[in-house]
């Protein structure tokens, strides 16, 4: 008999994971459900405070900001970047277009929210420009508003979105545009009818792809956020290295995580129900489901 | 009649420095099934898809019903594409592929129903209408595409080579398919399809096109008896050409001489002056094989030859014989009455050649066609 290596071969998968993923996650949920330590840290009693505290209503506002803030960011992401993956994949060189959507990864994230700052900042380039032309004396304010935030979110996880969406309209069979045209479908109704239900894989995992980061997002609303744009992730960040309540660190990151789980379960469910059309009274019965649901990383 | 007439005139296309259809024209009748046939390349899909709308002519107008169509988009204009790759939606069930055109117009349910019924019927799938295209075999996939061109009621229905995906016996089946949809349908047919034995079986008339021209427009009967040129003669069945020089004429007929061949007698009106050179071609089984001198006859031409090759394919043979002079001619026979031992022809037998000078047919030769094919003769 042929043994069966398949397991074995998953095993450093298996080993990544519980390093990276499962391990940390565990002794999230161990300390979200301990006693704080006066200076950071847990003390080994089991205690619900944690939790408890999450009922503040301050926290419940940011909750529903950074839902707001991460909702809005990625519908703008995902409508610039629909128009991006469809015209790389119909294009001649696909290569070449990729290879410029990718060389932004080769500079720091950091270094390229800064960038953001150095053109958008009151002494940026953009605001010179404007005093240049003689549109303003003063600087205009950018930055350091949720409005800030949103655009560098966008330009942050477009890649992220692009890609998953390029691949898939990339083997979407182009002619089957050309049939929706011929049997009626105006250029928009072919698109809508036509390609969208065929790349739904490819837009949920664009959607989890840019939704569940910017969910958690931290360097972005602290460097080019204001009062107005403080995340949930500022909020944990600033639990674990000002406050030094870890365990309420611990109970929002929970918080955040099961949140976004929700989230991309629901989103997944539903988006997989819907690309079936309902015929009633016709006799035709649900059909097998076609959407591949990608399994969203959490970044 | 249903069905809309199509004029395309002086249609022209080039895709950069490629030329696809160089000032085509056409005349298609109410309700007609016509062939567009030619070799891959030769313009017929691009001409297709300029009727269609889904390419804009250089030059030239396309009239439906004697409407001018040009820059109409798709969409507006009164046919549908059955298309070669079927392009059914693999989103949508076998129902709802057929009901897209119908949804988009926003028909009551019940109308909707009823209709795509009636299509699904047409083409015998009322079965398969849950399932999803992925589940269907070829032929059902083409039915289902048919069904979705036709339940728009169009005048024109468009088809891009539609059976070239299918095997060859059920290529067949959905032939003789095609044929009594259109009979009940009574539509407008442009078929597409570089299959000359299609064309043939189920055409009013073809038109055989050649690197973005039209060559000859005619019943199948036409195209196949009286080919207007060497190419038209070579791509449409087998047959066998002579070149040669007219060398003499007398009422409706001309002698040709053909080097490695010897004189040929044909019907001529007109066209082959002495001292021409032209293409003739005969038919492989309209000629006469027989290990007996048929005898004299006025309008006969008799040669006699070497059998070189028999290729037994059940219903006739194929023969090879070499003449004399060089010259090679193909024969088929066919094997009506096997059983009354007629003599067995075989191998290396001397045989006589015969056909009547009215199956023998001068064509245009074709300089280009005639320089491509010298060297494989």
């Amino acid at each position: 008999m042929k043994r069966n290596y398949g397991r074995a071969y998953a095993a450093p998968e298996a080993l990544w994971l519980t390093v990276f993923f499962a391990a940390p996650l565990a002794i999230i949920v161990v300390y979200s459900f301990c006693k704080r330590d006066l200076y950071g840290g847990v003390l080994p009693l089991f205690s619900l405070d944690a939790y408890r505290s999450l009922a503040n209503p301050t926290l419940i506002a940011v909750a529903w900001r950074t839902l707001w803030v991460s909702f809005i960011a990625t519908v703008i992401t995902i409508l610039i970047a629909l128009p991006c993956g469809y015209s790389i994949a119909r294009s001649g060189n696909q290569a070449m277009r990729l290879f410029l959507i990718i060389v932004p990864f080769w500079t720091n994230f950091i270094i390229r929210v800064y960038a953001w700052i150095a053109i958008l900042g009151n002494e940026g380039f953009v605001n010179d420009v404007l005093r240049a032309l003689g549109l303003t004396t003063d600087s205009v304010q950018f930055l350091y508003n949720q409005g800030a935030v949103i655009l560098v979110l966008v330009y942050m996880y477009l890649p992220y979105a692009i890609l998953p969406l390029f691949s898939t309209i990339d083997k979407f069979d182009f002619n089957l545009l050309e049939a929706a045209r011929d049997l009626g479908a105006t250029r928009m109704q072919a698109l809508r009818k036509v390609l969208i239900p065929n790349i739904r894989g490819g837009i949920v995992t664009a959607v989890l792809f840019t939704f569940i980061p910017i969910f958690g997002a931290y360097a972005v609303p602290l460097l080019v956020g204001g009062k107005d744009s403080y995340m949930l992730g500022n909020v944990i960040a600033d639990q674990v290295t000002k406050t030094r309540n870890w365990p309420l660190a611990s109970s929002i990151s929970m918080g955040v995580t099961v949140l976004t789980g929700i989230a991309a379960i629901l989103y997944a469910v539903v988006s997989r129900r819907s690309s079936h059309p309902v015929v009633e009274e016709s006799g035709i019965g649900p059909v097998s489901a076609t959407a591949g649901i990608p399994s969203g990383g959490q970044a | 009649m249903k069905g809309s007439d199509v004029t395309v005139s002086g249609i022209s296309k080039s895709f950069g420095a490629f030329k696809a259809l160089k000032g085509v024209s056409l005349e298609i009748q109410k309700g007609e099934f016509f062939s567009l046939l030619g070799p891959s390349g030769c313009g017929k899909t691009t001409l297709l898809r300029v009727i269609a709308g889904f390419e804009e002519p250089d030059s030239g107008i396309v009239g439906i019903d004697g409407r001018d169509v040009s820059g109409l988009p798709p969409d507006k204009r009164r046919c549908n594409t059955v298309f070669q790759s079927y392009a059914l939606f693999p989103h949508l069930t076998v129902f709802e592929n057929v009901a897209f055109p119908l949804r988009l117009r926003r028909l009551p349910n019940r109308l909707v129903r009823e209709l795509v019924v009636k299509h699904l019927s047409l083409v015998q799938l009322e079965a398969h209408a849950d399932k999803k295209p992925s589940m269907l075999s070829g032929g059902q996939k083409q039915r289902v595409a048919i069904a979705r061109a036709l339940i728009n009621e169009p005048s024109v229905l468009l088809l891009d080579e539609p059976l070239s995906a299918l095997d060859a016996k059920l290529r067949q089946r959905m032939l003789v398919e095609l044929d009594a949809i259109h009979d009940k349908v009574g539509i407008t047919f442009i078929y597409v399809t570089h299959d000359q034995q299609e064309a043939l079986s189920v055409s009013d008339r073809i038109a055989v096109m050649d690197q973005g021209n039209v060559l000859q427009i005619g019943s199948p009967q036409q195209i196949y008896e009286n080919p207007a040129s060497d190419f038209v003669a070579r791509f449409i069945g087998e047959t066998n050409l002579f070149m040669g020089m007219v060398i003499s004429r007398e009422g409706g007929f001309a002698t040709v001489e053909a080097p490695g061949l010897g004189e040929i007698l044909v019907e001529a009106n007109g066209e082959a002056p002495i001292g021409a050179r032209v293409s003739v071609a005969v038919r492989p089984e309209k000629i006469r094989i027989g290990t007996d001198s048929p005898g004299p006859h006025e309008e006969l031409n008799v040669f006699r030859g070497l059998v070189e090759e028999p290729i037994y394919s059940g219903f006739q043979t194929k023969y090879l014989i070499h003449l004399p002079g060089g010259g090679a001619v193909t024969v088929f026979r066919q094997h009506a009455n096997w059983s009354e031992g007629v003599p067995d022809i075989r191998w290396k037998d001397e045989v006589f050649l015969s056909w009547s000078a009215r199956d023998s047919v001068v064509v245009e030769s074709d300089a280009r066609i005639v320089s491509s094919a010298a060297p494989a003769k």
